[in-house]
């Protein structure tokens, strides 16, 4: 793919990532856990993991020139590092070590096991549609 | 819940060009470490961190409504820049590939890494307002 239409695509994915990620935080705030960023994590995680493994097995057709778009793009804007980080330092700063802890602990749980959620449907997908 | 158009803009706005800045900054590192563990992520994600630790520390954590700034810079621009699902893809692939050590590695240096990165950057901006 010719660059420019590269960055186009990743940017725009990102941009709608982005902001769905910005309506989950809305809809699920509350003070006491941050559950949005967990969910966006966790569901942007099974997202790419089910699309990849469905790409794999699926060599002819259009599904890998949806790659930049849904994986670069929307996956990888949808979810997000620096504000789980900056969640985690908050929690800190509010002296509740414990839900600090706990939140990196959960997180990782949740990004992996829906990783590996995700390689199965992908899977069992791509051999439904043969 | 009251959504303000010219938040959810600022958010799009600085989503997009983090992710352009993601894809830049991915290629730039791939032309120069070889790709045995996920380089370009992880450049992307503690680099963001260490971002992220600077606006905190500039504009006071997101309790406080900073106009545009925070929802520009911080939710749009660096949450976007950042990303998890990625880490979560390479850490899998790593892992069903049986490169366990570099699996559990790559994780490892992610968020100890990305945990110091972060309160670096609250440090270099001079603690928090």
């Amino acid at each position: 793919m010719i660059a420019w239409r590269a960055y186009g695509a990743v940017g725009l994915g990102s941009a709608l990532g982005s902001t769905l990620r910005y309506l989950v935080s809305l809809a699920l705030t509350g003070p006491a856990f941050p559950w949005a960023t967990l969910a966006v994590n966790g569901l942007g995680s099974w997202l790419i993991v089910a699309f990849a493994a469905y790409a794999a097995r699926r060599t002819r057709g259009r599904v890998a020139r949806w790659q930049p778009f849904l994986v670069g793009g929307f996956c990888a804007g949808f979810t997000t590092f620096s504000l789980y980080g900056l969640e985690t330092l908050s929690l800190l700063y509010q002296g509740r070590l414990a839900t600090a802890l706990s939140y990196v602990a959960v997180s990782l749980v949740v990004w992996l096991g829906a990783a590996w959620a995700g390689y199965h449907t992908g899977q069992r997908l791509a051999v439904a549609r043969g | 819940m009251s959504i303000d158009p010219l938040v959810l803009l600022a958010v799009a706005g600085g989503g997009g060009l983090g992710g352009m800045a993601r894809l830049a900054v991915g290629n730039l590192v791939a032309r120069w470490l070889d790709a045995g563990l996920p380089w370009g992520t992880l450049v992307v994600n503690l680099s963001g961190a260490l971002l992220m630790g600077l606006a905190a520390g500039m504009l006071g954590l997101p309790d406080r409504e900073a106009g545009l700034a925070w929802p520009l810079l911080a939710i749009g621009l660096l949450g976007g820049y950042t990303t998890v699902s990625s880490f979560s893809l390479q850490t899998l692939t790593l892992w069903q590939q049986r490169r366990r050590v570099a699996a559990v590695g790559y994780v490892a240096l992610t968020l100890g890494a990305g945990g110091a990165a972060l309160p670096a950057g609250v440090w270099l901006a001079g603690g928090l307002p």
